[in-house]
């Protein structure tokens, strides 16, 4: 068990060191002068090199890696060549934004699937079961930006009953936060909610094959109790994997919604930060995403070695 | 594996059947069907208190399905007909509501499956396994009450260091070891019917003769009636004195273990004996078999079921013999039997 946490510990560190020199390589090979592009083409030779060396530029790029590394590991993200202003306040306050609305959007999913997937598996050969499957099926085919503007529509432009957009931070007005939040957490909630729903379903289903349930039916379970008492927590395992998947893709794909919705999250950050050629951000905020992809897999990893004990106990005697 | 020695004639075929208070189990004309075909049919039998009955027949004969629709566990794409009484409920288990069933499995009648790899769930502490079928019917008083019973129990079925055993997870456990938690688990609330469905298939030989010796002890200890399904004659001989043999989803020789093993009836019952043994071999010195397999859904001959495969057949069996014996539980459906006495050596 506590062998296989510090492996596993390990291997996060590892393959934060290998994609943070990968995201920097990447950055370096892109063609373009970072003090160029952030001085425009109009800029003397004198000032661009004045720039290269103020900001180490000038330095052999593994000197800048190794530079870049050592301060990222103190969360110091450097300063902005575009606004000169540090990077890092600024990051983690739209870090903050993105975090609300990824984590309200997961739970939303989370709330509709596994209720929605589990009757789906229980009442498969049933209209009902049929019902859901589809729906599903029709949700998973819906890009989250075109259920944005679907609810938009519907709530804020005709109902009137929600803002079409902005931000308000949970601390200056709970209320508007909270209305604000509904329409960008639901089409992003929605469209994974769906896509959770099929695993659910497909999970549940497997689980009610097993023996152990018909054991349980032997000892006097309902049905239904069967399922809570002995399937759920091992139908569990495979959705975890999903869900992990899935709050990475939210990461990224908030990016979209974001804009859709004015929201000033890393992905506007991020897109901002693309428009203005100020690389240092785009870098940063790549590594920060990767960050929290590797973190969330890590989390999953954790939650295997609690939910399944056939990992966290030796081996087969 | 020896015979037991405690049930030397076959002069009292009817055994214990008729014990204060009727048969523990009562089957009836039971039938398993699904939407296309019959699996099951005209299943009838009795098993008495402290009666050891066994059900022999190949993969696909209906043993198996025989049993989940005594226990009302049919899966739910298939039927069942006819009528299951049990001593001590008040239902019709065929029809039964699953509430009534809920109420009388793990209480009244108990299962144990083949496969004990997979029986128990992985998740779960196995002493929590065994005392949640006393909670769930309320057969001890709280989950202090229940863990200690739990312990108890898997010292009764002889695992070592009851306590630990009761820490681990099932995985920390082998085949054999996994077979006695479920064994406990069958046997924790003393039913008046245990199940076991090929109980000892999945284990070494080492461990089998042990396990059928729990089985044995077990149901002894408690009266209870047992049901033993197996396709091993050697096996069932070891437990039972009644045996039921099936084929093709229908019963076609009934009788005391003796009988049936040495001078069987139905020429099915005679091929499978035969198969059963190394001892005598046919003209080209192999061991003997029955011809042909066993026929797919559907595809079994009208009439007798086992003509397709049968030495004596002829065109009398096109129609279905009846059955011919004083009660279900002695007695053989065949037109062409072995006549008794002679056919098989002894």
């Amino acid at each position: 068990m506590t062998l296989r946490l510090l492996l596993r510990t390990g291997a996060l560190l590892v393959s934060l060191a290998v994609s943070s020199a990968a995201v920097f390589a990447f950055m370096a090979v892109l063609p373009g002068d970072p003090a160029r592009v952030a001085l425009g083409v109009n800029a003397s030779d004198a000032a661009v090199a004045a720039m290269r060396t103020q900001y180490g530029l000038d330095r052999p790029l593994l000197t800048q890696y190794v530079d870049w590394a050592t301060h990222l590991v103190r969360f110091d993200l450097g300063t902005s060549y575009v606004s000169k202003a540090e990077i890092g306040p600024q990051v983690l306050d739209r870090f903050q934004v993105s975090l609300w609305l990824v984590v309200v959007s997961m739970l939303i999913a989370v709330i509709v699937a596994v209720p929605l997937g589990t009757l789906a598996a229980v009442r498969h050969r049933s209209a009902l079961g049929v019902v859901v499957t589809a729906v599903s099926q029709v949700g998973v085919a819906i890009p989250a930006f075109l259920a944005g503007i679907a609810l938009v529509t519907v709530f804020a432009v005709m109902l009137r009953w929600l803002p079409a957009n902005g931000w308000t931070p949970p601390s200056a007005d709970p209320a508007m936060f909270v209305k604000q939040l509904i329409l960008p957490a639901l089409s992003l909630g929605a469209v994974q909610g769906a896509v959770l729903t099929r695993y659910v379903r497909s999970a549940v289903l497997d689980v009610l094959r097993e023996d152990y349930i018909r054991t349980a039916r032997a000892k006097g379970l309902t049905p239904v109790r069967a399922l809570v008492r002995h399937g759920l927590r091992n139908a569990a395992i495979p959705v975890v994997t999903v869900l992990g998947l899935q709050l990475a893709t939210l990461l990224i794909g908030a990016v979209v919604i974001e804009r859709v919705f004015v929201i000033p999250g890393l992905g506007s950050l991020l897109l901002d930060a693309v428009r203005t050629r100020d690389l240092i951000v785009v870098q940063d905020v790549v590594m920060l995403l990767v960050l929290a992809v590797l973190v969330v897999n890590y989390l999953v990893d954790l939650l295997y070695l609690a939910i399944d004990p056939r990992l966290r106990t030796g081996e087969v005697r | 594996m020896s015979r037991p020695s405690d049930s030397a004639g076959s002069g009292d075929p009817t055994d214990s059947v008729d014990t204060v208070g009727g048969p523990v189990l009562s089957v009836e004309r039971l039938g398993v069907t699904s939407s296309r075909y019959s699996l099951v049919e005209n299943v009838s039998l009795q098993i008495g208190a402290g009666e050891r009955v066994g059900l022999i027949g190949e993969s696909g004969s209906g043993k198996t399905l025989t049993a989940l629709a005594i226990l009302g566990l049919l899966p739910e794409t298939l039927r069942a007909s006819g009528s299951v009484r049990l001593r001590g409920a008040d239902v019709d288990l065929v029809g039964a509501s699953e509430h009534d069933l809920a109420d009388i499995r793990g209480r009244l009648v108990s299962m144990v499956f083949q496969e004990p790899m997979t029986a128990l769930n992985p998740t779960m502490r196995v002493g929590r396994q065994v005392a949640e079928v006393m909670l769930v019917h309320e057969t001890v008083a709280g989950r202090q009450e229940a863990d200690a019973a739990a312990v108890a129990l898997l010292a009764d079925v002889g695992l070592p260091e009851p306590a630990a055993v009761a820490r681990a997870y099932p995985h920390q456990l082998s085949g054999g070891q996994r077979q006695r938690v479920v064994l406990a688990i069958a046997l924790a609330n003393n039913p008046a019917l245990l199940i076991c469905d090929e109980p000892t298939t999945a284990l070494d030989v080492t461990v089998q003769a042990l396990v059928l010796d729990l089985v044995t002890r077990g149901v002894t200890a408690r009266d209870a009636a047992l049901l033993f399904i197996s396709h091993d004659l050697a096996v069932v001989a070891t437990v039972c004195r009644r045996v039921l043999v099936m084929y093709g989803g229908v019963v076609v020789e009934a009788g005391p273990v003796e009988q049936i093993l040495t001078a069987p009836r139905h020429r099915y019952t005679e091929g499978l004996v035969a198969a059963s043994t190394i001892e005598t071999t046919d003209a080209q010195g192999r061991l003997r078999t029955i011809r042909g397999s066993v026929p797919g859904h559907g595809r079994y001959p009208v009439g007798c079921v086992f003509a397709n495969r049968c030495d004596a057949a002829t065109s009398a069996c096109e129609v279905e013999p009846p059955w011919v014996g004083e009660s279900v539980d002695v007695g053989y459906a065949c037109h062409h039997p072995v006549s008794s006495g002679g056919g098989v050596d002894a």
